[in-house]
């Protein structure tokens, strides 16, 4: 049976399938259909300096192949991360990675700081892809020199491995990941939703509460793939690749691209144990193939 | 309880009025897990144009049996009513946080509107198996839209409106005369502590929480928000219930005390 140790920076995992931030909870909601301890990582939900209430519902709506969410970041602020969910999450079996968002480059500094003091949380994920307030609400992560701001300051507050996610709403992603590499970041992940937008034609209204949002699912895979691709080819550092994976077949195609591992996210809605299957066929594909590490296929296209 | 994902086989497969059908299904392997009135299953519909499952309640359960009353009302649920006895249905079960059954009242006053009185038929069971006599209130545009009359009537009295006067007495809900009170502001017909159940559109449900607030009943809401996980995950689904937060109906509810919501 094939190896499917693989690495992101200095994190091991024990296989390249983790969860996506915003889609799996903490993990425990899942508990009852997946057995954490089979998963390379689990990317909770995004974590602010202070708690937010999030966008005005309705906040989701469905598209061909996929989904389009305002959920706006709800949650209840990195002290109630540190002292709530911690505790629940600090023996799960597997890589658990905070994914920390923010409106301000110190805000961004502080929540990094304050998860890097927990133990057993061995990575952080930054979803750069927030607006900045200081910015008339422009996402940090649509400019190499916002991006640059961000991480700067995280690094030099957060020791661990830091992982930035890339917003795929920008021009060329591989200027952004490579302004984010020259800053420290350890790896990069990509990509996060699509900026869209829904209208309900019989009610001539906006369908989300504030009139657009992210889109993610299989509509969104061949854009993310792309992306991964080229991001691969312009930076040295690890690539985590996902958008639109719903089959182990979908995550082999970013590992070929170029993504020494994959999130899972809005399949989860779909089949709340997809990540296991995807584990197993991810194994399956490589023993079909004769490959005896999932390290064989990364970035091997020609 | 621990939520399961189960292939499910349909047993039977009815319509039901002019827009709904009943659905009865059975796990193709193993058992049911327990459910309580007021949860829902995550239905995954296998057709080109949807993409996320639907929410949808239970409407009873016997033994092994699990069944829906679904309203076809787009692409997902008209797929749900064109399943047949024998095919296979997956579902994630059981889901969210149900109705508060025992409530030390004797009487339980279930008040429904279209295909919101759905989940209203098992709860109205189970009360009844906890010594408690469930009254049914049901409510709908015209008299085609009243659903599952006689399965209702096996558990509990009923009383009807009809916004037409087709059926029952012609009004909402709220306007019937089983909830008419005396001169001193008590109901007449139902003693003066009972529980009330409410589930249907936002405006009947709006009415009845009102009516029991100000009558002082304790009265459960169950709302329908549009969900993507139904686990608790994305909280895609929240209510801004009346403390200014944003609750997350797919795991806190979808059943609220009423006191909790903004009405
Ligand atoms: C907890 C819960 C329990 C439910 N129980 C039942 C049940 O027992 N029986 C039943 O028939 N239905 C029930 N529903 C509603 C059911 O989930 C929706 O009708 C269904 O998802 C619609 O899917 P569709 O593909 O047929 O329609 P779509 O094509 O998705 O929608 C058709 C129309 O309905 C609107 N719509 C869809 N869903 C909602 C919503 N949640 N709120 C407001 N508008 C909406 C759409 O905007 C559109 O105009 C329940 C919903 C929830 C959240
Ligand atoms: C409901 C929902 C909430 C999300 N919340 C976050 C978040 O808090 N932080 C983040 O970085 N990405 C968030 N995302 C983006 C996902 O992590 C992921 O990047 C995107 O959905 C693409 O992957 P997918 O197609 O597999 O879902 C969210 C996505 C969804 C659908
Ligand atoms: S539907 Fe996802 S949290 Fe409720």
């Amino acid at each position: 049976m094939a190896d499917l140790k693989t690495n992101i920076g200095g994190l091991e995992l024990r296989n390249p399938v983790m969860t996506a931030s915003g889609t799996f909870g903490y993990g425990l909601e899942f508990e009852d259909f997946v057995d954490l301890s089979r998963l390379g990582g689990i990317v909770v939900k995004g974590t602010t300096l202070n708690p937010r209430e999030g966008n005005p519902y309705p906040r989701m709506a469905e598209t061909a192949g996929g989904m389009l969410n305002c959920v706006g970041l709800q949650n209840k602020g990195v002290d109630y991360f540190c002292e709530q969910i911690y505790p629940r999450v600090k023996d799960m079996d597997t890589n658990v990675v905070v994914n920390v968002s923010g409106s301000s480059v110190e805000d961004y500094a502080e929540c990094a700081r304050r998860i890097g003091e927990l133990e057993n949380i061995p990575a952080i994920e930054l979803n750069i892809s927030c607006p900045n307030v200081r910015q008339g609400g422009m996402a940090f992560g649509v400019t190499a020199a916002g991006a640059a701001s961000v991480v700067k300051a995280v690094r030099q507050a957060y020791p661990k491995t830091l992982i930035v996610k890339l917003s795929p709403n920008v021009t060329d992603v591989t200027e952004i990941a490579r302004a984010v590499e020259a800053e420290g970041a350890d790896a990069v992940s990509l990509i996060n939703t699509l900026m869209g937008m829904a209208i309900d034609a019989e009610r001539r209204r906006k369908v989300l509460s504030i009139g657009t949002g992210g889109l993610s699912g299989p509509a969104v895979k061949p854009v993310a793939l792309r992306m991964v691709y080229q991001v691969a080819r312009a930076v040295k550092i690890p690539v985590v690749g996902l958008g639109g994976i719903m089959t182990a077949t979908d995550a082999v195609e970013f590992l070929l691209a170029g993504a020494s591992a994959v999130e899972i996210g809005t399949a989860n809605f779909i089949d709340p144990s997809v990540t296991v299957k995807v584990v197993e066929g991810i194994e399956a594909y490589l023993d079909r193939h004769g490959f005896r590490s999932v390290k064989d296929i990364i970035g091997i296209l020609d | 309880m621990k939520k399961q994902i189960l292939d499910l086989r349909i047993t039977r497969a009815e319509e039901v009025g002019a827009q709904c059908v009943l659905l009865k299904a059975k796990p193709v392997e193993g058992r049911l897990p327990v459910c309580c009135p007021g949860q829902f299953a995550q239905l995954r519909v296998d057709a080109p144009d949807v993409f996320l499952r639907r929410p949808i309640s239970i409407h009873d359960v016997e033994g092994d049996e699990i069944s829906f009353l679904v309203q076809m009302v787009g692409e997902g649920t008209q797929w749900l009513g064109a399943l047949q006895a024998g095919d296979t249905l997956n579902a994630v079960l059981p889901l969210g946080h149900g109705f508060t059954v025992q409530t030390g009242n004797e009487v339980a006053l279930l008040v429904g509107g279209g295909v919101g009185v759905a989940p209203l038929l098992y709860l109205g069971k189970q009360l009844k198996a906890n010594g408690i006599r469930p009254v049914y209130l049901l409510g709908a545009r015209t008299k085609e839209l009243l659903l599952r009359l006689d399965a209702f009537r096996e558990v509990g009295e009923v009383f009807v409106t009809t916004e037409d006067g087709s059926m029952g007495e012609k009004g909402f809900v709220t306007q019937h005369s089983v909830l008419g009170c005396n001169e001193n502001g008590e109901m007449e017909t139902l003693p003066a502590r009972v529980m009330v159940y409410t589930c249907g559109p936002k405006p009947m449900m709006n009415a009845v929480a009102r009516l029991a607030r100000e009558r002082n009943l304790p009265c459960e809401v169950s709302l329908e928000n549009r969900m993507a996980c139904g686990v608790g995950a994305c909280l895609c689904c929240v209510e801004e219930t009346a403390d200014g937060h944003n609750r997350c109906v797919c795991t806190e509810g979808p059943v609220f005390d009423a006191s909790e919501l903004k009405i």
